[in-house]
């Protein structure tokens, strides 16, 4: 089974309904993916902070919501973590590709790697980060504890856990 | 008109629905005005009331209104595609365009001088955008309800603020009592 249907078959085991996208090449598999599953309501964002809206209020409504974007958008997205999805506790998994790390091809993307997992702790969120396929074993734990505790947490996927850039 | 007296003439018109209130001043106002369950309002945050709104009405049935500020809408323009290819019925966006900041002492903002927010809300798609004088707020308000359709309302107004207290009710409370709202 690939990885991104994996992903997303826990997505949905865990009831998530409503997921926001905002593309990053690494996560365009599991994009896809939510995509095609009639199970899931994908409603692409423009912006990080704008999908969070969209998500804070899926949940008001009844349905559990998924953001998966890139890690420069925690540069984004801080405001809006701290101030919406904390200040009123709302769960919220987010599936983030982690640019910058072993193997990354493009140099700025190491400028937010440096910063990602400082500023996920700085904001006191819960934060896992997959580095082999297998780390992916716990994306089902990872979401009930997400809405267990009514809390933005993140998950990061870096480079090696997706199989690379492939040929460079 | 000001923001408060459009508020307090549309308070027995969104009583009974789901209100996503803009943060700043609005929020205050309409807390002051006519304080129910059934609004949430925002206490930071600047630009996700159309954003919260329409992730609400895409996820359950009852209408749901945002009340968003033209400075709002213009820090999240982003929002305005997402909404025309997003359409929910239940979904009504009111933007009261008083052409500026009012909450931070109206600054100026570009929708009161060459950006209309009536064209750009249509040049992103959406289908049922509807500019009114600040008068009109209520009646337009009121069709749209009726219409069952999807409408962006851009209610032009004047600039000012009235006096009034911050919100100290906790978020989470805010938020509780929504939800249960909602799901009642
Ligand atoms: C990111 C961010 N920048 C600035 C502010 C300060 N701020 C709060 S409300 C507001 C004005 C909002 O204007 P508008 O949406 O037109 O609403 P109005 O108060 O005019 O009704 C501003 C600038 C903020 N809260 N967050
Ligand atoms: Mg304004």
């Amino acid at each position: 089974m690939s990885i991104s249907k994996k992903i997303v078959d826990d997505l949905v085991a865990n009831d998530v309904s409503f997921i926001t996208t905002v593309p990053c090449k690494q996560l365009a598999g599991v994009i896809e993916e939510v995509e095609e599953r009639d199970e899931i309501f994908h409603i692409p964002a423009n912006k990080e902070d704008e999908g969070m809206g969209l998500c804070a209020g899926a949940w008001m409504g009844g349905k559990r919501p998924a953001i998966i974007m890139q890690n420069t958008a925690i540069g984004v997205t801080i405001n809006t973590l701290a101030t919406l999805t904390q200040f009123y506790r709302m769960p919220l998994p987010m599936l983030i590709s982690y640019r910058g790390e072993l193997r990354e091809p493009v140099a700025c993307q190491v400028e937010m790697a440096v910063h990602t997992k400082a500023l996920l702790n700085q904001l006191n969120i819960p934060t896992y980060h997959f580095h082999k396929e297998s780390d992916a074993d716990e994306l089902d734990a990872i979401l009930k504890y997400t809405f267990m505790c009514n809390k933005p947490v993140a998950i990061l996927t870096d480079a090696s856990f997706w199989g690379g850039y492939g040929d460079q | 008109m000001i923001r408060s007296e459009i508020l307090r003439e549309i308070a027995p018109i969104i009583r009974d629905q789901l209100v996503v209130c803009n943060i700043g001043l609005p929020s205050q106002e309409l807390h002051m005005i006519d304080d129910q369950p059934t609004n949430f309002y925002m206490l930071g945050t600047m630009g996700l009331s159309s954003s919260i709104g329409l992730g609400l009405a895409l996820s359950q049935d009852k209408t749901v209104i945002s009340i968003d500020g033209d400075g709002s809408v213009l820090t999240n323009l982003g929002t305005l595609p997402t909404i025309a290819n997003n359409v929910a019925d239940n979904y009504i966006l009111l933007i009261i365009d008083n052409g500026s900041y009012g909450s931070t002492g109206d600054q100026p903002t570009y929708a009161g001088m060459k950006t209309s927010l009536t064209a750009v809300a249509k040049a992103c798609g959406c289908e049922n955008v509807v500019e009114c004088q600040d008068v009109d707020t209520g009646k337009v308000l009121q069709a749209a309800l009726d219409s069952k359709k999807m409408t962006i309302i851009v209610s032009k107004c004047d600039s000012g603020n009235i006096k009034l207290p911050v919100i100290t009710k906790d978020p989470v409370v805010i938020r509780d009592r929504f939800m249960t709202a909602v799901a009642s």
